[in-house]
């Protein structure tokens, strides 16, 4: 297997953690239909990742792009333990997240090259997506930042079912972070908030074992067993295959279901691995090839398709048909965001404020400084002109 | 002329909360000590016995995750005031406050806004030392997405609160430790409210135009009242709100008066009040007797001695000099 390295560690050895759970093999299998749902899912997300790498190659999609090619089985096992009532918040690698929540792949591509059919009219970008109808509250860009917002979701849920609504608190959260958010001042000050008022939000560590190149074990203490983190904020937490998605549906329903009974928080060590770098400038010298074979042997999607296959669920020719179909829908997905127009100028200056004036005022066309290129808004100075 | 009654700064911004907690069961109160201490500064007085521990919420000090949660919430429909025990505090909630907050909407494109405020105080408050002497909206006006208001009366402080807390964009809402316990005549009732974006003038004058906001207002209010003696009569404009900024009243006044002095309790450099000189030197250029002056806190960090703090704020005696020398009675 591995090779030993100084340390002792093996290799692969990325996480370095205790043993997980196996959850899966006592639980009864879902409905063949539901597991082609979420192989297509996985497949989906993969070449919806594949396709945007070869875009980012072709320039037509600009910034900073992270792709979630080996975690697939992390979102999609996830969302479907959830509700789609339930809010869904995460941090910047999370196309696979707005796929598996439901948003198309249109939407999402468009929203990838910066066009008006995005899902935030091209205003967001790779690392903001955005859906209000699938309960998708975004895509944030600075580590651990969405940490204190899954709380603040938590916590405005468990206010509209008790507080306005007089009843018992229904809905959970689920707050994705990867395993560099750790460390981050907000994610501490989210768990001590979420475990002081009882919040029902799952904070769920996408612990691939590499916050951009530095590992898990150079970064963070008590690497081998995270759930310290969470106990010292009396918060529960489970350890859960994220390469078997399987496992992470059944240890996500568990989870979720404890969450939503209880409306008290929880927290996930979810093991996966990255296979590609952390952004598209990453040329993964920080690991070996061979820890990198060992993780792909393993991979989510192949470790599913034989499930499904050995279930007796899908049929080779099946895959094969619905593998050309996924293509077909991600190669439109491409083609319609690159024939999507790129958003009007007068763009730039809406979705600043709601009301620019707030609702009371009364002054006809004030202007905010910013404003002065809009031309619905553009006057000359005068006598008796509002506000800048 | 709706009714009035003569009640302190702090408990005007109590009133508004509360009225607006009355009228919407959305709006709540979160911070440090504002239920079972009832206020730092005594602000919520009151509330916690009212609205009970379900509205109004202890939290510890975590600026950061308490910013952050409560824009969550706002996200989701809520409407929280946040109280910052000091603006001065907020500086480690930046991250919460000026890149998720003022954001949202923007890179949602349009599917979440943040209707939140935030309130605290702002600026010096009696030698407090270097680090809580923040005037934040020299920071903070740098930001587009925010709204910020910084009331100088009691009367002002509810009606703009009770507006800021119907806002659907974020408010910074910026009260002074010194003027809370200023008296006040303040209306009455529930739908008495301030806009923003008004100006409003405190005192009539052909000479010269003193713009302000906040607690300098009063300087600027004393400082008129001496060079009247001189044989200067000053103009001085309350601005209420630096964003969205009432130019069109500065200009107005301008135009009337000839000259401007600008006086802000932040550091000069690029602050609101380099902002308003940059905009009348533009729109009054024909206007202007003089170049704009400025009367801003000197470019330091704040000072702990009572006599190097008096000197470090804008104070009267700095307003007097500043308006003879823009009127060329130095």
């Amino acid at each position: 297997m591995a090779t030993p390295t100084t340390d002792g560690k093996s290799t692969h050895d990325v996480h370095g953690g205790l043993p997980i759970p196996r959850r899966a093999a006592n639980r009864p299998v879902p409905g063949a239909e539901l597991l082609r749902g979420w192989y297509r899912e996985l497949v989906l997300i993969r070449e919806f990742e594949i396709r945007c790498m070869q875009a980012y190659q072709d320039k037509k999609i600009g910034g900073f792009c992270h792709v979630y090619i080996g975690q697939e089985a992390v979102a999609v096992g996830c969302v479907a333990a959830l509700k789609p009532q339930d809010p869904l918040v995460t941090a910047y690698r999370d196309h696979g997240h707005a796929l598996a929540r439901g948003m198309t792949a249109r939407a999402c591509m468009a929203e990838m090259f910066g066009r008006v059919d995005g899902c935030a009219k091209g205003k967001g970008g790779s690392m903001h997506m955005f859906d209000r109808e699938h309960n998708l509250f975004g895509g944030h860009g600075i580590v651990g930042a969405q940490t204190p917002l899954g709380a603040g979701l938590a916590f405005a849920t468990k206010y509209e079912d008790e507080v306005l609504n007089n009843g018992k608190s229904s809905r959970v959260t689920l707050c994705f972070l990867g395993d560099g958010a750790l460390n981050q001042g907000a994610f501490h000050e989210a768990l001590n908030l979420a475990g002081l008022m009882n919040l029902p939000v799952i904070f769920v560590v996408e612990n691939n074992g590499y916050s951009m190149g530095t590992s898990i074990h150079r970064g963070t203490t008590q690497s081998h067993d995270l759930s310290s983190k969470a106990l010292g904020y009396g918060i529960d937490s489970a350890v859960i295959d994220g390469m078997n998605l399987l496992e992470v549906y059944h240890g996500m329903k568990d989870v979720v279901e404890k969450c939503r009974r209880e409306s008290r928080p929880a927290f996930v060590d979810m093991r996966c691995y990255r296979y590609k770098g952390h952004s598209m400038s990453d040329p993964r010298k920080y690991r070996t090839r061979d820890e990198e074979e060992l993780w792909e042997q393993g991979d989510p999607i192949g470790i599913f398709e034989k499930f499904i296959l050995d279930q007796g669920a899908i049929t080779p020719d099946q895959i094969k048909a619905l593998q050309k179909e996924v293509k077909a829908e991600v190669r439109d997905a491409v083609d319609f965001a690159d024939n999507s127009p790129v958003p009007p100028m007068s763009d730039l200056y809406h979705d600043v404020y709601r009301e620019p004036w707030g609702r009371y005022t009364g002054t006809s066309e004030p202007r905010m400084y910013g404003g002065a290129l809009n031309p619905p808004t553009f006057r000359a100075t005068r006598e008796g002109d509002g506000l800048i | 002329m709706s009714a009035t009654q003569e009640i302190e700064f702090r408990d005007a911004i109590r009133d508004a909360m509360s009225e607006e907690m009355r009228r919407d069961k959305r709006v709540m109160l979160i911070g440090e000590e504002v239920a079972e201490y009832n206020g730092a500064y005594k602000v919520s007085r009151g509330m916690l016995d009212e609205f009970g521990p379900r509205r109004i919420i202890d939290t510890p000090i975590s600026e950061s995750g308490f910013a952050g949660m409560a824009i969550g919430a706002a996200m989701l429909g809520l409407r929280p005031v946040v109280e910052f025990m000091s603006w001065s505090f907020s500086l480690v909630a930046a991250d919460p406050i000026l890149n998720n907050a003022p954001k949202m909407l923007f890179m949602s494109g349009g599917q979440f806004g943040c209707p939140i405020v935030f309130r605290g105080n702002d600026g010096a408050g009696g030698q407090l030392g270097s680090t809580h002497s923040w005037s934040v909206e020299g920071l903070f006006s740098n930001v587009p997405g925010i709204k910020i208001v910084i009331p100088s009366t009691p009367a002002d402080a509810k009606g703009l609160m009770k507006t800021a807390i119907r806002d659907d964009d974020p408010v910074f809402f910026l009260e002074s430790e010194r003027l809370l316990g200023m008296k006040g005549e303040v209306p009455v009732g529930e739908d008495v409210l301030v806009k923003f974006g008004q100006a409003c003038v405190r005192r009539e004058g052909t000479d010269c135009t003193i713009a302000s906001w906040g607690r300098p207002v009063h300087f600027c209010m004393e400082a008129a009242e001496a060079l009247a003696k001189e044989g200067i009569s000053c103009e001085v404009l309350d601005l209420r709100t630096i964003r969205p900024l009432d130019i069109g009243a500065i200009e107005r006044s301008v135009r009337k008066t000839s000259n401007l002095v600008i006086v802000d309790q932040s550091w000069s450099f690029g602050s609101p009040g380099s902002e308003v000189a940059a905009q009348i030197h533009q729109r009054c250029f024909d206007d202007l007797d003089n170049h704009v002056h400025r009367v801003h806190a000197e470019d330091v960090p704040a000072p702990y001695a009572f006599n190097l703090e008096q000197e470090y704020l804008p104070n009267t005696r700095k307003i007097c000099e500043a308006v003879r020398s823009a009127t060329y009675n130095a």
